[in-house]
């Protein structure tokens, strides 16, 4: 048991969220309610980049340097099947958080695949929207706003990409090490890094699709 | 560590441990606050979506109504999705939040502020080009 094991108390591998109350009173913190704490004190962090990216879009949406802007370029009908996509996926990794807590193999690594699926899906279709804006000339050196754009979305889809990878990951050290503490512990942090990623989508299709489309 | 024994390969296949506090009924109850969330989500998607290109309302009033609407469903992915309740387990988190709520708003409003007001005081641009000559 490490210093710090002791220094929280005994190492409670799996108490929940369904009992706070009770290990509350006995003054000891469980390991995974610390995991959870320090990896959102992360997610808040990337939070408050995206937005310094959001403040910079909104300063540079009207710098279009007589380019096209967001009313011209947008296909709401492209972002509604993102956002779609991207929300049955964080409904997804919720069922496979689940099913990783029951310790059921075929829901955990079905969940995970939908997970993937979906989330594979947002990013080809953010991809092919980018290459669809630098293919009419609508690159991210065009304008201003345009550079605000791809920077602001491009961000968020290589968060995307980067939680898939990162699913993937889990679902191998599932796989091998079986359902270890923390093994647990990383996949909670990995649902709270994708849960996160669609908070910020919502703000995201809001302000610059829905917003920039009705200009 | 002590999670060597209990806790090791021997949960390799998907048998549930008699110790595992995460029985049936609290697999039910979590998948239902999904569902929940779920509903509550692809509802505000849908009215968003279709309040953008809606012709039915008085038109300043639809950014707003986005942004709103945008909120609330943040507030649904955090409470169904991430767990943000208000149990004692939580106090932390939602301090946390608060605080990064905070910047968010300093970071965007402030910068919003400040450039409008750049933007106000700065002289045209071609004014700027005369006086070099």
């Amino acid at each position: 048991m490490s210093a710090f094991q002791a220094a929280i108390g005994h190492d409670r591998e799996w108490p929940d969220r369904q009992h706070p109350v009770a290990h509350a009173a006995h003054g000891q913190v469980s390991k995974r309610i610390i995991v959870g704490y320090g990896f959102w004190i992360f997610l808040l962090s990337d939070i408050v980049m995206f937005s310094a990216f959001f403040a910079s879009y909104a300063v540079l949406v009207g710098q279009t340097a007589g380019g096209p802007s967001g009313r011209e370029l947008f296909d709401l009908r492209n972002t509604g099947i993102q956002t779609a996509c991207l929300l049955l996926s964080t409904f997804a990794c919720g069922l496979a958080s689940i099913g990783v807590q029951t310790r059921r193999g075929s829901w955990f690594y079905g969940a995970m695949a939908a997970t993937f699926m979906l989330g594979a899906a947002f990013v080809g279709l953010e991809a092919r929207e980018f290459a669809g804006l630098v293919a009419r000339g609508a690159g991210p050196t065009r304008s201003a706003f345009l550079s605000a754009f791809f920077t602001l979305v491009g961000c968020h889809g290589l968060h995307v990409t980067v939680g898939l990878l990162w699913l993937l990951t889990m679902m191998a050290q599932v796989f091998a090490k079986g359902y270890r503490a923390d093994i647990l512990r990383r996949m909670l942090c990995f649902s709270l890094f994708w849960h996160t990623l669609d908070i910020i989508w919502v703000a995201l299709f809001t302000v610059v699709y829905l917003m920039g489309a009705g200009q | 560590m002590t999670f060597s024994g209990l806790e090791g390969d021997s949960h390799y296949a998907d048998t549930a441990p008699h110790d595992d506090p995460f029985d049936e009924d609290d697999a039910a109850e979590g998948v239902g606050s999904y569902l929940i969330g779920l509903g509550l989500a692809t509802l505000l998607t849908i009215v968003s979506f279709f309040i953008s290109g809606t012709t039915l309302v008085w038109g300043p009033s639809i950014p707003v109504a986005l942004a709103v609407l945008a909120i609330a469903q943040m507030g649904v992915h955090l409470v169904f999705f991430l767990h943000l309740t208000t149990s004692p387990d939580n106090v932390n988190n939602v301090m946390a939040l608060a605080f990064g709520v905070l910047i968010v708003f300093l970071v965007i409003a402030g910068s919003l502020w400040i450039m409008a007001h750049l933007n106000q005081n700065m002289m045209p641009m071609d004014q700027i080009m005369q006086m070099q000559r």
